[in-house]
């Protein structure tokens, strides 16, 4: 193996296989190489795979991907031990092309994204891991893997090697991550009939929704529950960010348990048959963790490089972002024949320069905020499940006095000045 | 029949096992005496870790290679690598 390539791609996933696939594109000698048995075999996603990325690199990829359902409603539910309160969005222009996301199994899904890489011409070697990186005066000029004699060698490497990136921190890209910059999420696909699905979500033929659950889902801690339909499963996860789970001595797939038996999810599930059960990091640093991406001969692409937009559920679209703008920067490197750090960082201007960066730069002290003052999960949402119940109940109070009433009660127990203060901090982390 | 406990969700997974483990506590001294809550115990999502009185027991054949405990552990007490390529984990769906 010990051969020569234009570049080496470590890991499969969407970062990765879209890089692998847009240098194999432009006529590069790509090798991608997979630590699993095929593509996809150690990925864990929620489900949503936004359509505009992927259509970047394939269009119409629709037609063929193996794709579960597109979303044509996304739900949010703050939700209390026996109530919920809910808003939402549900819009037929999501049903039709070009859609907006569509929800999949990865497992298939990064196999047949894979496949489309070796169309393009790339060498996928699976069942490979790579333990490290061979350097050279300061510059990456290869791999060393678990095979006998497994070293191959690269002008570029790219590190997409997924949220523990032991590759990149190998290097000193970065530092061992802290608990707080990344959530332990645990999932079930439950298997259930279509027309069960259907009916319990109010969906017409292969139209998906997706619940986003905030609240009880993670016992006030700082995290999201999520539902989301397959063609004829249902995805249902919750994660928290590994320091509150330490901090609340959570067992997570308790927590998961916990969910599945809430009296607001539990009719979804109704006999429901569990498929799978899977437990993945996601990285959750947003803007702050960014490590280096760049290197000589190197380059970050996808959770490697923390690129995941946790309020807004993004990651596989910036994953596969990233992997594109790194492939456009290898082929002007390899125009001028450069691969140093300094040709190579076409690519983090690239990255910094668009939506990914800037949206991870608008959320950076969303998660700390929220840490560090859990009020807004442990008491602002059980207060808003209150206040709904107050108005909506019927009893012949006046609306006007029950609207003062629920103020009242609001800043009784928080004082004016707190609440105040509250909304602006919260306002300040997401403006 | 949906699962309602760790070893019925655990028994869904299919795994191909190396014979040797890909995760090391480095010193069970460490977890005896410096770690009363044995964190890993409690938020490793696939229970790999049981505590046995003097030592920690490392299931790593149930592992999902997620990282929490590298990441988790107070006192960097577990060395964690990558199972060998093809083995490990083998996520058939999501």
């Amino acid at each position: 193996m010990s051969e020569k390539f234009d570049v080496i791609v470590v890991g499969a996933g969407p970062a990765g296989t879209s890089c692998a696939y847009n240098c194999a594109k432009n006529g590069l000698k790509v090798l991608l190489i997979e630590r699993g048995e095929y593509p996809g075999s150690k990925n864990v996603m929620g489900g949503v795979l936004y359509r505009k990325q992927m259509e970047d690199i394939i269009p119409e990829f629709w037609k063929e991907a193996p794709l579960e359902r597109p979303v044509v409603e996304q739900r949010f539910w703050m939700m209390d031990k026996e109530s919920v309160v809910q808003f939402g969005y549900k819009g037929l222009e999501w049903a039709a092309e070009p859609y907006n996301n569509f929800t999949v199994l990865r497992a298939q899904f990064d196999q047949w994204f894979a496949q489309k890489a070796v169309e393009q011409g790339a060498l996928l070697i699976n069942e490979t891991v790579v333990t490290e990186c061979i350097v050279e005066n300061g510059k990456v000029i290869g791999v060393r893997t678990d095979r006998p004699d497994g070293e191959a060698y690269a002008d570029v490497v790219v590190l997409a090697d997924g949220v523990n990136s032991l590759l990149s921190k190998q290097l000193g890209f970065h530092r061992e991550f802290r608990p707080d910059e990344v959530a332990l999420t645990v999932m079930e696909v439950i298997n259930l009939p279509k027309d069960k699905i259907n009916d319990r979500f109010n969906l017409e033929g292969n139209h998906g929704t997706t619940i986003e659950i905030f609240g009880d889902s993670t016992k006030g801690n700082l995290g999201t529950a999520f539902l989301y339909t397959n063609k004829e499963s249902l995805n249902i996860g919750v994660g928290t960010t590994l320091s509150s789970m330490i901090k609340a001595k959570l067992k997570p797939y308790e927590l998961l348990d916990y969910l599945k038996k809430h009296p607001m999810v539990r009719p979804y599930l109704e006999g429901g048959e569990s498929a799978e059960y899977l437990a993945h990091l996601i990285p959750e640093g947003g803007f702050n963790s960014v490590p280096r991406v760049a290197g000589n001969g190197v380059l970050v692409v996808g959770d490697a490089a923390q690129l995941v937009n946790a309020i807004h559920r993004e990651g596989s679209n910036m994953a596969m972002a990233s992997g594109q703008m790194a492939a456009e920067a290898i082929v002007e490197a390899k125009k001028d024949d450069d691969f140093s750090e300094n040709s190579l960082n076409r690519y983090k201007e690239a990255l910094f320069g668009s939506f990914i960066i800037k949206d991870l730069e608008k959320y950076k002290d969303a998660a700390h905020t929220f840490e560090t003052y859990p009020q807004y999960f442990k008491e602002y949402l059980p207060m808003m499940n209150k206040a709904m119940s107050k108005f909506f109940t019927v009893d012949g109070t006046p609306k006007r006095e029950k609207q003062k009433e629920i103020m009242r009660s609001v800043t009784a127990e928080k004082g004016t000045f707190k609440v105040m203060q509250d909304i602006y901090r919260a306002w300040k982390a997401v403006k | 029949m949906s699962t309602t406990n760790i070893e019925e969700k655990q028994f869904l997974l299919r795994f191909k096992c190396d014979t040797k483990s890909h995760l090391t506590v480095l010193d069970h001294d460490v977890c005896m005496t410096q770690c009363p809550d044995k964190l890993c115990t409690v938020f490793c999502p696939a229970e790999v870790y049981k505590w046995e009185g003097k030592r920690m027991q490392v299931g790593y054949e149930g592992c999902h290679e997620c990282g929490s405990c590298r990441i988790g552990c107070p006192y960097q007490n577990i060395k964690w690598e990558y199972p060998k390529g093809g083995h490990g984990i083998v996520f058939r769906l999501a």
